[in-house]
């Protein structure tokens, strides 16, 4: 196997504090890591339009505030799980993007050994119990999780990502039902990004998306998915209130997705107008909060655009050193079968 | 053959499940134990009476009527430290915990690259002729059989179940334990002092030279009393008990019927694309140049299980049915 270079991004603060993140470092910190987003899957993209990329590939672009709002207000040793768009949760959570690149490109040096791939991306060394494929399959793990935190006192919280599509599932309402019951620390984000695939939720979900969590008690809160301050400083206090004991929350936020559905899903008008796509854009998240931080004068846009700069060619590195990486050797296709 | 030298010492089958889940919740304390019903009533079974008083409600855990809840949070414990014990009451409750167990806890190792894994235990149970009709009585264990990165374990005598499901316990993979639920009252031999079989090994339950009869779970003690039978007109059987449809030791089914020449399978699942099938399968291959008879199966009737006695009796093989099948195939007609 290739020795990984590991370009890790910097990994995330203890938690203690009482609410979101104010100080410049750590403003700029949740800058760099939207941007790293963006770029890591600007450069998938590319990657799968020119046809150097197998399989599928759902983007992340648009969203990039509410994974690193929430996984800033994180230990490295919390715990998360991911969905099919998740390569933002896990680079959010610490991941190092060369490796990641790796591992979508198939190659024996990425996380998974080249096993999982895109939607299987797995880092437990910084608590991503793992992208999954089954639209809010991970909700059982994640619960789990805080069972284990809960019953081994280590303190730790768990975070399960999911879309709104997934309120759509059954076993998410399970969980939630014992998570309340057994006051487990965990946290359920949903990531409303309007569209389950190629249907507006409208067509999909009854009643309201809170009164779901509502109707199990649990403490539940909606927030704009778009500003990374409102999200980071929600979910300080969610993080610390199941830290607490007080038990799980379900965290709606509102947000859009800028690509479609996969990389190939091009025509999307038949779903939802350009003028739509168009309006949410104007409400970009990095952009939110490189004007806050700009216009509270906390930096200046000489330092965004070294920080840009230096994500970008961090990127590239990182691809093309997946790109030249080898394969996987034929003989690893049946270990790891059984522990 | 590991006859039990349980010195005199005779409990159910229920009593030697019970008594593997004590010691392990005594030996290591991640373990613990959810379902529902579990605690206080101690199944729906009984089978777990009493071991709540001894490990309390928060190992063993009364959880709400959520199969696929319970499965999954059971394996996001068991990758972060836990080791749990899931109990499904019906085996047909499966069809409810599939994408946990089949997506999920199957797959984890392999798609981590080997980072994760899921030491999880899954007791269901399996077997008709209890008049529970259609959505009760199935033996679905072929279903996870199928599936790379999951164990099975079907035990035929309170001994095996009770060293069997200890090791399934300390697995580091995901297993699941088959328990007939009309074997919890059968009677044997079991050990005072602690012991435990490794997955994957048969056992002879009876030696004999004519006539090879694998069996798995209740259907041990149906081909028991068929070879009982077949005794007495001269025909000597063999007593074949994989323990685990996976890991199978498919050693001992190949020299048990290269010895005696003939082979009949039988086991509780569906006949069709079942247990039987595979077993048959992997007994041809290997025994091919050595057998004097197309190898045989016997499964349970390819049809929903009826809830009337005088037809369930009817879709189960029986000693009467694997006698006659052993005879027919002996050419003692």
């Amino acid at each position: 196997m290739a020795k990984a270079k590991g370009t890790k991004a910097k990994s995330t603060k203890p938690a203690g504090k009482p609410a979101g993140k104010e100080d410049v470092e750590d403003l700029l910190q949740m800058y760099e890591q939207m941007v790293r987003i963006r770029e890591f899957e600007d450069k998938v993209n590319e990657l799968y339009t020119s046809a150097k990329m197998p399989g599928l590939a759902h983007l992340y672009i648009g969203e990039e505030a509410i994974a690193v709002g929430v996984c800033e207000a994180l230990n490295s040793d919390d715990y998360i799980t991911s969905t099919h768009r998740g390569h933002g949760h896990c680079i959010a959570k610490g991941a190092a993007v060369d490796i990641m690149f790796a591992e979508l490109l198939g190659k024996a040096a990425g996380y998974c050994g080249g096993k999982g791939g895109s939607m299987h991306i797995a880092d437990q060394a910084n608590g991503n119990l793992g992208a999954n494929a089954i639209v809010g399959g991970s909700a059982g793990i994640a619960a789990g999780a805080a069972f284990s935190a809960k019953r081994l006192g280590t303190g730790q919280v768990a975070v399960c990502f999911f879309g709104e599509g997934a309120l759509g599932q059954g076993l998410l309402y399970e969980t939630m039902n014992m998570a309340q019951l057994w006051k487990l620390p965990v946290i359920f984000v949903c990531e409303n990004n309007m569209y389950n695939e190629y249907t507006h939720y409208n067509e999909t979900a009854a009643g309201t998306l809170t009164g779901r969590a509502e109707a199990f008690g649990i403490y539940t809160e909606e927030i704009d998915g778009q500003d990374i301050r409102v999200v980071n400083e929600a979910a300080t206090r969610l993080v610390e209130r199941a830290r607490k004991g007080e038990g799980p929350a379900f965290l709606v936020c509102n947000t859009y997705r800028y690509h479609g559905h996969h990389v190939g899903d091009i025509d999307r008008a038949y779903y939802r107008p350009k003028e739509e796509e168009l309006e949410w854009q104007q409400r970009d998240p990095i952009t939110i909060l490189a004007d806050w931080i700009i216009n509270q004068k906390l930096s200046d846009q000489s330092v965004l655009d070294h920080i840009q700069a230096d994500v970008k060619s961090e990127v590239a590195r990182g691809a093309e050193f997946a790109l030249n990486a080898p394969y996987p050797d034929p003989s690893e296709v049946d270990t790891n079968v059984y522990a | 053959m590991s006859t039990p030298n349980g010195n005199g010492r005779v409990i159910t089958m229920g009593q030697a499940i019970k008594e593997a889940l004590a010691e392990e919740l005594r030996r290591d304390p991640t373990v613990y134990v959810m379902g529902e019903d579990v605690a206080e009533a101690g199944t729906a079974f009984k089978v777990l009476k009493g071991l709540v008083d001894e490990f309390g409600p928060e190992r063993v855990i009364d959880s709400p009527i959520s199969e696929p809840g319970i499965t999954g949070l059971g394996v996001g414990a068991a990758m972060t430290g836990m080791r749990p014990v899931v109990d499904i009451m019906f085996g047909d409750f499966s069809t409810l915990i599939m994408d946990q167990m089949v997506n999920q806890a199957a797959k984890i190792h392999y798609m981590s690259g080997g980072k994760l894994k899921v030491p999880m235990v899954l007791r269901t149970t399996m077997g008709a002729t209890r008049r529970s009709a259609a959505q009760h009585s199935q033996s679905l264990h072929a279903w996870f059989s199928h599936v790379p990165g999951i164990k099975v374990v079907i035990p035929s005598t309170p001994y095996d179940a009770k060293g069997l499901l200890k090791s399934a316990i300390r697995d580091e993979n995901p297993v699941v334990f088959f328990e007939d639920k009309m074997m919890y009252q059968l009677k044997g031999e079991v050990p005072e002092e602690e012991y435990i079989i490794p997955l994957g090994v048969a056992d002879v339950k009876r030696e004999g030279s004519d006539i090879t009869i694998v069996a798995t779970s209740s259907m041990v003690q149906v081909s028991l009393a068929a070879a009982d039978k077949l005794a007495e007109i001269g025909i000597s059987a063999e007593i074949v008990d994989p323990r685990c449809t996976f890991p199978l030791d498919k050693d001992a089914l190949i020299n048990s019927a290269k010895k005696t020449s003939r082979v009949i399978v039988v086991d509780e699942g569906y006949e069709r694309y079942g247990v039987t099938a595979e077993l048959a399968s992997v007994i041809a291959d290997g025994a091919f140049y050595y057998l004097d008879a197309p190898v045989k199966r016997m499964g349970a009737m390819d049809v929903p299980i009826p809830f009337s006695p005088v037809l369930e009796d009817l879709t189960v093989p029986t000693p009467d049915t694997v006698f006659e099948m052993a005879k027919t195939l002996c050419g003692a007609a």
